[in-house]
């Protein structure tokens, strides 16, 4: 066997991790079904927390560039995520940021409203169902008669992947349309060439309008925004003309406008499209132009009926935004 | 030494601009803290110029349009204060004082009151201090 055959039948080595996740990114991947076998086929999956039994001095034994791709779920937010996320870089070839949280923050990243403090205290002091008069709270090191233990420390706030380490493709979404990934899998596999790095792949470069089979007219004004609830969906108009904000022209198309299609706004998963730096800032631009009034104490009240325009522009961008987060 | 606000201001090229041209050609005096950029119309000022502008270190951001009814893109102004309402918003629940932002409008001939706006812009953005944005941004 020449030494090019050699190389050929080797499998790909894949790594599957998860940072600030909800674990919806890890069951994206396995949404894959039966191709499934196609792709343990060709590759071995060699880290996956969720479904092999690894442990992480399993991957600290790798050599530099063991693994071939690696698709890195969930955002930043204590100190094991940074340490896996940098760990995973040096024993990688291509580092993926694998949907929302990884790709700008996702919605673990609207804890960026808030600061450690505040949550802490919330969490282990003021909700209802907490009683702790001795007011206790994690602390990364603690000493106990067996030792000191160590728990991963809590940051301020939460980052996106790219701030840690330096990501090579982006797959966003929340999750991924999985099959997306089967695509993007099916490139790295067969060799073909792949696109220049630090790109968003699996995703068009023009907005979920474009793709969008809702009636559209040009003239798009609003007189009062509404919630999913108050309006009476007749199924084919675009939501932003029945008042209901839709984050669809300040984000990729990609997904095959899931939500869209399913009667429920699009929510801005697949973050901004090409050369757009900030989504939200793009979206409140669109949609302040639609409101449909002259009047300056009209508009007052017709934004708002806004409840919550940072929440709502941001939901899934605020640690990859201009200004990522309260300022407090 | 005492704070010296930075405030950077959008001006329309029709109403705005002019105006402030007319405050210094006519030798008024007006606070030296407004940093002016020129641009077509109001309605051009979108988000991320405001956000931009905090980010990089502005302690506060004035933008200035025709009066409504008389922009020359016959609208664009209506739109800036649409936009402009939604930012405020934005603004304070980023933890942002809204008063760092404001929308005025200037015609061309209204040298004396770009001037006094200047001062009085300065003098409330002075009185707010420093806006941290950047620094948090930095720190983070």
């Amino acid at each position: 066997m020449t030494k090019n055959a050699k190389e050929e039948k080797q499998k790909l080595k894949m790594a599957i991790y998860w940072g600030a996740a909800c674990g919806g990114c890890c069951v994206s991947v396995l949404d894959v079904h039966e191709k499934l076998f196609d792709v343990v086929a060709a590759a071995d999956l060699v880290f996956w927390p969720i479904v092999l039994d690894v442990k992480y001095k399993d991957l600290e034994a790798m050599p530099d560039g063991h693994i071939d791709v690696v698709l890195y779920n969930g955002a930043i937010r204590n100190s094991e995520n940074q340490h896996i996320a940098m760990l995973l870089r040096q024993k990688s070839k291509i580092m993926v940021a694998y949907g929302s949280c990884a790709h700008m923050g996702g919605i673990p990243g609207l804890a960026n409203f808030s600061n450690k403090k505040e949550l802490f205290d919330r969490v282990y002091n003021t909700t209802e169902t907490t009683i702790n008069p001795e007011k206790i709270q994690p602390k990364p090191f603690n000493k106990v008669s067996e030792g000191e233990l160590f728990l991963p420390e809590f940051f301020d706030e939460v980052s996106p992947l790219n701030k840690v380490v330096c990501v090579d493709y982006y797959l966003p979404g929340c999750p991924p349309q999985t099959e997306r990934l089967v695509e993007v899998f099916m490139a790295i596999v067969s060799g073909s060439e792949l696109p220049s790095k630090k790109s968003v792949i699996g995703a068009f470069e023009k907005t979920q309008c474009d793709e969008c089979e809702r009636k559209k007219t040009d003239n798009k004004t609003i007189k009062e925004f509404k919630r999913p609830w108050e309006i009476y969906d007749d199924g084919e108009t675009c939501f932003l003309e029945q008042g209901v904000i839709c984050m669809g022209p300040a984000t990729r198309g990609g997904c095959g406008v899931r939500c869209i299609v399913g009667n429920a706004p699009c929510r801005g998963c697949y973050g901004p499209p090409a050369d757009i730096l900030d989504p939200g800032a793009k979206m409140m631009s669109a949609i302040a132009t639609m409101i449909d009034s002259n009047d300056e104490k009209e508009i007052e009240k017709i934004v708002s009926q806004i409840e919550d325009p940072a929440g709502t522009f941001y939901r899934f961008s605020l640690p990859s935004s201009i200004i990522k987060r309260k300022i407090m | 030494m005492s704070f010296k606000p930075k405030i950077i201001s959008f001006l329309c090229n029709w109403c705005s601009y002019t105006g402030a041209d007319l405050a210094g050609t006519s030798r008024m005096k007006y606070s030296s803290n407004i940093r002016i950029i020129r641009i077509m119309c109001s309605g051009r000022v979108e988000p991320t110029f405001v956000m931009k502008a905090f980010r990089e270190g502005a302690d506060g951001v004035l933008i200035c349009g025709c009066h409504p009814g008389d922009c020359h893109y016959h609208e664009g102004n209506y739109k800036c204060l649409r936009r402009f309402k939604l930012l405020q918003k934005y603004l304070q629940q980023m933890g942002i004082n809204k008063d760092r932002l404001r929308l005025e409008w200037i015609s061309a001939s209204e040298g004396k009151q770009f001037a006094q706006l200047a001062d009085e812009m300065s003098a409330k953005i002075s009185e707010l201090g420093p806006c941290k944005v950047k620094k948090v941004m930095e720190t983070s």
